[in-house]
This record gives C-alpha cells, structure tokens and sequence, in this order.
C-alpha cells in the first residue's frame, strides 16, 4: 500500500517537474501561437486497459487529419502536424502528456482524452497553460464542470454527456412507443445510472410507477424482475452496462416480462447478445453515439474509408475521435490562426457541425447539443434507428 | 400467494447455489478448524472449466458436469496439499492468510488466463419455462434443485454410512485420537477438500449455465454468502449448511421482492451479526467450549 503510494507520489512530482521544465522551455508559454505551423496533439491509450478505446479513436484521428491535409489542409494550405502520445491507461501519465504537449510540443490544440477519467486529467493539465482540449468520447457529465461548478473553458467533447441520453430516452418512450407508465431498473451505485435516471424523470410527463435496484456484478435479478412483473407499466428503463443488462434482459423475457426494455449506451456491445441470447432481445432499445445503420453519405464514406484502411468497420469511438479532428478543422478555419485562445473561440461558436455522430453546435457549457440516435432490436439485431432532435429535449 | 410461491422458487434456485458452497466451508471447518477463503474461487473455477469443456468439447450436460466435478476436486486436492498441509500444525491464522492469498491467487490467476471481461456461457440445455397457472418454474430451475438436491444426498449418504465418511467423522471430532486408531487423517482431509471442492465446482457450473454470465471474480460475492450460510446454519455441520444456504437464499429473494433491493446484502450481513451474537454455534451447530 505504501508503496503504491510513494508511487504514484513520484509520478505526481516527475509530473510537477516536466511541468516546470515545459514552461521554462517554452520561453513564455504561447511560442506555439507564433511558430507558423497548425500542430495538434492527440493523448490516447493505445495500450493498457482502456486501449480498446483509445486506439480506434487515434485511428480515426490520424485518417482525418490524412484526408484534410489531402483536402490542401488549414489556413490556406498549411499542412496539420500530429504528435501522437500514449498514456498507457493511466491516467496520471495523461496529466503529465497534456503539460509536455502545451508546452514542449507547442501543440495549438488537444485531442484527447478517451476516457472520462483521464480526460478530465488531462484537461486540469492543458488548461493551465489554456490550450483548447477536445475529448472524443469523454461522457461524464462533470468533465466540463469545472471544480467551483462554472464551465471548464477550455474544455470540449463530442460525445452527448451521459445523463442528457436520459432526456433522449424519455422523449422516445412517450413519443414512439407511447408510454404512460414506466418501472426503473437502476444501478444506484454509479453516477453513470444516477444521472440518467435524473434527466429522464425531469423529462418524461407520464409516470414513474416503480423504482428498483441492482449493484454491478449482480447475476440475480429474479426475485426484482419477478415483483415488477406484477406491476403495471408499459416499458423498462434499465440503466447500467451490458455485464448486467445481457441477463436483466434475459431473465425478464424467461419470466415472461415482455414489455419494451429502454436502455443507455452502456448496452453497446457484442456481447450483450451473447449474454441476453439474441431469442430474448426483441423490444430492446438503446442509445448510441453512432451506428453504421445511419443512411447518410459522410457515414459511408467514413466507414468505407476506415474499413479500406483498418480492416475493421468503425465503432463508435472512431467515429467521435474523426467527427473531434473535423470540429478542430472547422475552429482553426473559423479562427483564422493558429492562436490557441482565438481557436477557442471559434469552437464555442461551432454552429451546425455536420459529422458522422450527427449535427451539432455547443451549448454554454461545452456539450455539443446533438440529436441522440436509439437503435431497435429484434432477435438480437439492430433493425431500426430512431432519432430524438436535441430541440425536443 | 402466487407471488410468493413464484419468490420463494427463485429463493430456492439461489439458495441451492449458497447450499453447495456451503457445504465445502462448512465440511473443512468441521475438519481441520480453517475457513477455506479460496472456497469461493474454487466456486468460480467451476464454471470456467464447465465453459471451457462445452465450449471445446461439446459435451452434454451430465458429462460436463462430472467432468467440472473431478477436476474442481483435484483442485481442492492441490489446494490443499500445497498451501494448507504445510501449515497443519502453524497457528491457525496462519492458514487463514494462506487461504485469502489463495483465493486471490485463483481469481487473479484466471483473469491471466480467460481475461477479466464478462463471457456468456454456452447454452447446452434447452430452456423451458412450465406454467403451474400463475406459477412458472424454468427447465434450468428444476435442473440446478434437482442436482443440488442429490448431489446432498449423495454427500450425507457418503459421510453417514461409508467407511470413509466414518473416518471423517472421526478426524473432526478428535485427529489425534483418530490418528491413534490408525486413520490416517491426511488422507481423510485429503478426500474432505475433494468432496468439498466438487460441490463448489458443480455450484459454479450451474450458476454459469442458469444465469448465463461468468466472470473471475465471479466468486467471492457467493463465496462470502455462502460462509454467512455456513455460520448460520452451524458451521461444522453438514445439514446446516444446507439449511442456511436456503436460508439466506430465500431471505435475499424475500427482501429483494417485498422490501427494498438496496438493503439486501445488509440484511444478510445483519442475520450473521445476529446469528453470533446470539447463537454463536448457529442454528444446527453443537454448542462446544473451548477447551482449554
């Protein structure tokens, strides 16, 4: 214990060191708005344990910045350079690559973080020395709240934070599906299901009939799901991650609970159809930031693109990180330079962004106000996409 | 009353698991007074080698599930041979240490090997749900009482009326005297971990296959449940543990149904404190004095 400690004692003061270090280098701290060149650091976990979603993201990233510089780049043909950095999933080690980037690397801008977590360190670092920070996928509604709860300026992300999915699934159930009742499923835990469930109750009109609970890990949901099956109500809201939604959702069908079951993001992976039984997913919706269903020509032509080079179709981190390079694209033009207070600026200004997550503009504290897509399953197979406008909300 | 009826068979789904479990803490305390942490991993090991055999195999269920049983039983047989036979006269909390670093060992072991990520377990049992009017049992639910039920017939028969279980007997009221009477007690310890080690395998199958999701740290939640059960029921004694499995087991279901969700592992926790406070022995133990 202690010496996990001293440890990561150490890494906070190598941290402090580069921290000094990087501004006596840098001569002044903004060398970087006179140096000529549009630089941009991405800071992801390519490897460790968040690497599944940092590496598509510095993918995606890397292929957009291919294709602007293709395009004839930035500021009337200047080309966009990369610097690329690990933080080998730890998040310490982000805080520490936000300084060196602001500083040594004269960066005009950030992308990055992946997670929630190591994005907001991330940011405590660059926004000290006011460099503009966008995350691709960071979803915590705190990330842009800074700590005396006024916005974090320098802070931006295109993921939808994870309670305003809340409001989205409430506005579908009474709109599409028509629901007057409804029973919660929650995992009161984690501030992820807490948010939620929050927005979704201040949005929905109709009426709260039951409110349960579970705890991640949970395996058991029986004796819960067998008393809600008594109750009247026309759809479920479960709000956790697909470890406990897979058997939420079998188990509810195996007992013959078959109303319509609403869920958040955390549903989003392969492995809930293994873990639910696809014969149990019907009536099963829930929110992405992304889907390859969407009919649209940007998202063909992102996921041919990133298919050709990768050899994998995109999820939906790749498609934040690609939408993150064309939203700093769009500031840098909109700015005029590569100054990092103007490119701030501009991105507070983003109006009707166009990208492969949808269309979005920023709102005052930083969240792009975007439409949510739901996708529908039956027999274990996204078969439909809903789309609730941001202006509903 | 439907209702209850249909909770109080979820109740007993669960508890059959606890019982299982139960039985394994509640057969080496009664031997060689240790509580054997690792119990609830050896329960975890269970359900990775039943995935592993169906998912390379393809076997059917009574295969894999004897199969599962005698290698969580060598397992147990290990077990004890490399990290508690060496510590048989050492203090007793010595073992106790031995067996948390165990339990660790096994989970950490095995997120090595499968990873730590949450994996379906591969349906080899068609599922059925029957209706008895309002009440609905599953073919799975049936399944996992019916082979708990005789796997605890096969155990009592074993420890009640074979030469064996007499030997254990024997060993756990007095080793020494045993020993004298020329039972060779490491043996019988020995066959106590195998026995105690196949339940908590053929529990970790059933679990994997009735809820369908196994996890390496799927353990020590029903591991420490099913310790509580243990204690409950009196541990050292085998019909208390399985009646303290069931125990525990429906009173989670109770209170998940008709109380509130939030405080039901609080609940199991208090019936424990409660359990020593006032009946320290539990509900089936011999009230014995330490001697001194």
């Amino acid at each position: 214990m202690n010496l996990k400690k001293g440890l990561v004692g150490m890494l906070a003061a190598t941290a402090l060191f580069a921290a000094g270090c990087g501004s006596r280098t840098g001569a002044g701290g903004n060398a970087a708005n006179e140096d000529e060149e549009v630089t941009l650091g991405t800071i992801f976990a390519t490897t460790g344990s968040v690497s599944a979603y940092g590496t598509p993201q510095e993918n995606a990233i890397k292929m957009a910045i291919d294709e602007i510089n293709e395009d004839g780049g930035v500021l009337d043909g200047k080309e966009i350079e990369l610097v690329n950095y690990d933080y080998t999933s730890e998040d310490t080690e982000a805080a520490q690559l936000a300084t060196r980037l602001a500083t040594q690397d004269n960066v005009d801008a950030i992308l990055g973080a992946d997670t929630s977590g190591s994005s907001k360190t991330a940011l405590q670092s660059s926004s000290k020395h006011e460099v503009p920070t966008l995350s691709p996928s960071a979803s915590a509604d705190n990330y842009t709240v800074a700590s005396d709860d006024t916005v974090e300026e320098w802070g931006w992300r295109v993921a939808f934070p994870d309670s305003y999915q809340g409001g989205a699934l409430a506005r579908f159930a009474e709109k599409d599906l028509g629901a007057q009742k409804v029973a919660i499923l929650m995992d009161n835990s984690s501030d992820y299901s807490i948010g939620l469930v929050d927005f979704f109750e201040e949005t929905f009109s109709g009426e709260v009939v039951v409110k349960e609970n579970f705890t991640a890990g949970q395996t058991d949901f029986n004796a819960t799901l067998t008393s809600l099956n008594e109750r009247d109500f026309d759809v479920l809201l479960v709000t956790g991650y697909y470890e406990e939604g897979g058997p939420i959702v079998r188990q509810a069908r195996e007992i013959g609970l078959d109303q319509p079951i609403l869920a958040p993001d955390g549903f989003g992976n392969q492995a809930l159809i293994d873990l639910a039984g696809p014969e149990n997913l019907n009536d099963v919706y829930y929110t992405t930031q992304f889907t390859v269903l969407n009919e649209n020509s940007l998202v063909n032509q992102f996921v041919e693109n990133y298919t050709e080079r990768f050899g994998s179709e995109p999820d939906m981190f790749a498609a934040m990180a690609y939408d993150a390079a064309y939203v700093m694209r769009d500031a840098i033009e909109r700015a005029g330079s590569e100054n990092r207070q103007e490119i701030n600026e501009a991105l507070a200004e983003t109006e009707n962004f166009e990208g492969v997550t949808g269309t979005f503009s920023y709102d005052d504290m930083h969240n792009p106000s975007k439409s949510v897509t739901i996708l529908e399953l039956q027999n274990g197979e996204a078969v439909n996409t809903y789309i609730v406008d941001p202006d509903d909300l | 009353m439907d209702t209850l009826i249909q909770q109080l068979i979820n109740g007993l789904s669960l508890g059959s698991v606890y019982a299982l479990v139960a039985l394994g803490y509640t057969m080496v305390y009664g031997i060689i007074n240790l509580l054997n942490f690792a119990h609830g991993d050896v329960y975890m090991v269970g359900a990775f080698v039943g995935y592993y055999i169906i998912t390379n195999f393809n076997l059917g269920f009574l295969p894999t599930l004897i199969l599962t049983m005698l290698i969580t039983g060598i397992l147990g047989l290990v077990i004890y041979q490399v990290a508690y036979r060496p510590l048989r006269n050492s203090t007793r909390i010595a073992s106790l240490i031995t067996a948390i670093g165990m339990s660790y060992l096994l989970q950490n072991g095995m997120i090595y090997i499968a990873g730590p990520q949450t994996r379906s377990f591969p349906q080899i049992i068609n599922n059925q749900l029957y209706k008895f009017g309002a009440i609905q049992i599953s073919t799975m639910q049936l399944l996992m009482l019916a082979t708990t039920i005789l796997l605890m017939i096969a155990l009592q028969l074993i420890v009640q009326q074979t030469k064996f279980g007499k030997a254990m007997r024997a060993v756990s009221n007095d080793p020494e005297a045993a020993q004298l009477m020329g039972i060779n007690s490491n043996q019988v310890i020995s066959f106590t971990f195998f026995l105690g080690s196949m339940l908590a395998g053929a529990g970790g199958m059933l679990v994997g296959m009735y809820y369908n999701t196994i996890t390496p740290t799927m353990g020590a939640g029903p591991g420490l449940k099913a310790f509580i059960a243990a204690v409950v029921g009196g541990i050292g004694s085998v019909p208390g543990a399985m009646l303290g499995g069931y125990l525990i087991g429906i009173t989670e279901v109770m209170i998940s149904a008709f109380g509130n969700s939030m405080i039901r592992d609080a609940v199991v926790y208090l019936i424990l404190i409660i359990i020593l406070l006032v009946r320290p022995s539990g509900i089936l133990g011999k009230y014995e004095p330490e001697k001194v």
